[in-house]
């Protein structure tokens, strides 16, 4: 074991079974030896290298100096901002806009608490060991009800504890979310619904999914939400008139279910016919054997596009500002219009992008844990 | 070994009759594959099914539990015909098991679980009392250490024998097996004969579509030759082996005995 450190001295033999367990060669492993492999590891991949670290060294500086040392982020209006960088003082003085659209200041407590609802609400969806589970899936049940009751209230007149904000007052982040958590929730069920329909044998069920999930995929979202909020009101009768939000969720939620549904499509005919035909064998019904067999293996296969199609339909719902519904992004565009800080469209348009940038990427980090948590080894 | 030994001590037949097959055909779009098929099999008889690949062998057994459906004739499973009736289907089916030749294990779900979903399921039997049967019959298949691995983890044999025990969880009076031993390597392929055998010796119904004629010497009571979707011979096992009637079923023998 002398020659551990000399690495394979070339020439020396040893017999049979007794060759000891010798060092890699030098520069192979540890921090050298991955700068080789993965940096250096063929001319144009060294040049490539170069180039790279040049790019970032171009780039990094002026963006952190603009978004932050040379920034100024107080003031009341534009023209305090006097250093060369970004003025964040929009940011700072529009923020709750930003947020929460018109909502009443006074009433925004109801925001936070909705919000507050909602976290507890995502929880036990999210993670299966976390405690009090039950409690908490409670909540989430009744969130629909508690969250519309919060944000909308329920009366009219100023004494109530709870009077009513109209819908249009609603905007911002927290217009975004309600229409992002509610797709998400209400698309996933209904796509599975219209998979499983496409993929019955009975024909009148059949032909209905595929003719809904055909439609609604061959025309652009902006177009079902036109219809929602302009075409509807036309059939319904004279007086009658149900919340524009109210349609723009109805319309967000099929269009992205017909997406599911074919996502989810996707993963069902990945399901072996021996899954169906064992779990028949045994005589689970057909609702028991998509239940327990089937829809869980199909959803895990799926779970990437799954997510695609939430995060797809988070950001969809800028969308909504061609309707009149003012949206994070809607706001962003609004804000800059104003006198104080006409022009400011880099600061504004940044913060929206950061806001959901933080959301898409926590939606696709908590995608690649669940599969990695669900992998049980049969890809051996 | 000698010829005693090799013989399993198997319980007498009963006189019941456990399914009958009358007069039954199927087709496939226009391809006829079943063509009456007459099978009468009483309670605790060992039948094994062989032939050349697309006689319609497994598509027979998989008309007894209605895996697939046939056009013409009866099949009368423990006193209920099987028609379309979707109450019959259920009512058969939790009273046949049925072991394929890829397993068919639920890969999401661990061998305990597979074996427990369907009685708390389908039969309503308690959690823990599912779970103490499911152990039971994990012991008997030799593989209780396994019970809370996912089927990905098991080796093929093993797989095969979880599979055996899933079925046998359900309390079947019947059990089907379709190949069981195809998909095997040769070790693999004596374990899991092996449990077929201790399974035969507690008197269960089977009928097991082989190519094992080992298996088939030492436990069938009935040995069943198809070919082109008919049945074209069927015998005691030393009947059927020494002494095979047909032409088409020498031929078969002598090519399946050769090597």
């Amino acid at each position: 074991m002398s020659d551990m450190t000399q690495g394979n001295a070339p020439g020396q033999h040893y017999p049979p079974g007794q060759h000891p367990d010798m060092p890699p060669p030098p520069g192979t492993v540890g921090f050298v030896g991955w700068l080789r492999n993965n940096l250096f590891s063929s001319i144009p991949n060294s040049i490539l290298t170069i180039l790279a670290i040049y790019l970032l060294y171009a780039a990094i500086p002026p963006i952190l100096g603009w978004a932050f040392f040379n920034a100024d982020f107080e003031g009341a209006s534009r023209t305090d901002c006097t250093a060369a960088g970004a003025c964040w003082a929009l940011i700072d003085v529009r923020g709750k806009q930003f947020l929460y659209g018109f909502y009443p200041d006074e009433e925004l407590w109801r925001v936070y608490v909705a919000g507050f609802i909602l976290l507890l609400a995502i929880l036990p969806v999210l993670f299966d060991k976390i405690p009090f589970r039950k409690l908490l899936f409670a909540n989430t049940i009744l969130l629909p009800v508690t969250g519309f009751f919060l944000l909308s209230g329920t009366s009219g007149s100023p004494e109530a504890i709870l009077p009513t904000v109209e819908t249009p007052q609603w905007g911002g982040l927290l217009l975004t979310m309600v229409i992002g958590v509610t797709g998400i929730v209400a698309s996933l069920p209904i796509g599975i619904a219209l998979a499983l329909g496409r993929r019955s044998n009975m024909p009148v069920v059949r032909t209905m999914c595929v003719t809904f999930i055909e439609f609604v995929r061959g025309v652009p979202l902006i177009t079902i939400l036109f219809m929602s909020s302009v075409m509807v009101p036309l059939f319904l009768p004279e007086g009658v008139n149900f919340d524009k939000l109210l349609r723009c969720l109805i319309g967000v939620s099929l269009f992205s279910a017909a997406y599911m549904a074919e996502v989810i499509r996707g993963g069902l005919q990945a399901i072996p016919k021996g899954q169906y035909e064992a779990a028949a064998a045994m005589g689970l019904s057909f609702w028991k054997m998509m239940y327990f067999i089937i829809l869980p293996q199909a959803l895990r296969i799926v779970i990437p596009g799954i997510v695609n199609t939430f995060i797809g339909l988070f950001k969809d719902t800028s969308l909504v500002l061609i309707i009149g519904l003012f949206d994070l992004l809607g706001i962003a565009k609004t804000v800059v219009t104003d006198a104080n800080w006409i022009g400011l469209i880099h600061e504004s348009y940044a913060f929206v992008a950061v806001i959901y940038w933080i959301f898409c990427f926590g939606m696709s980090r908590y995608s690649i844990w669940l599969e990695a948590k669900l992998h049980t080894g049969h890809k051996r | 070994m000698s010829e005693a030994a090799q013989t399993a001590s198997v319980p007498e037949i009963s006189d019941e009759v456990a399914i009958q097959i009358i007069g039954m055909h199927k087709w496939y779009g226009q391809f006829h594959v079943l063509k009456d098929i007459n099978l009468t099999v009483r309670r605790g008889e060992r039948i094994v099914v062989c032939g050349p690949s697309g006689s319609g062998k497994s598509t027979m057994i998989r008309c007894i539990n209605r895996l697939e459906e046939h056009q013409q004739g009866q099949i009368i499973v423990d006193d209920i015909e099987l028609t379309g009736n979707l109450k019959n289907i259920d009512a058969i089916r939790r009273e046949v098991g049925m072991c394929f030749q890829h397993f068919n294990l639920f890969p999401h779900l661990t061998v305990l679980e597979n074996c427990t979903l369907a009685p708390i399921w389908v039969r309503k039997v308690p959690k823990a009392e599912a779970e103490e049967t499911a152990m039971e019959f994990l012991e008997k298949v030799r593989i209780p250490e396994q019970a809370n691995k996912y089927p990905g983890q098991l080796s093929g044999g093993q797989q095969q024998r979880v599979a055996i025990a899933r079925s046998l969880c359900m309390n079947p009076r019947i059990m089907l097996f379709d190949e069981p031993t195809s998909a095997l390597d040769p070790e693999m392929i004596a374990e899991v004969l092996e449990v077929m055998v201790n399974l035969a010796e507690t008197g269960m119904t089977m009928i097991c579509v082989t190519h094992e004629m080992g298996f088939a010497r030492k436990v069938a009571n009935r040995v069943i030759f198809m070919d082109g979707g008919e049945i074209i011979e069927q015998n005691e096992p030393e009947e059927f082996f020494n002494n095979p009637q047909s032409e088409r079923t020498q031929k078969f023998l002598s090519q399946i005995l050769a090597h």
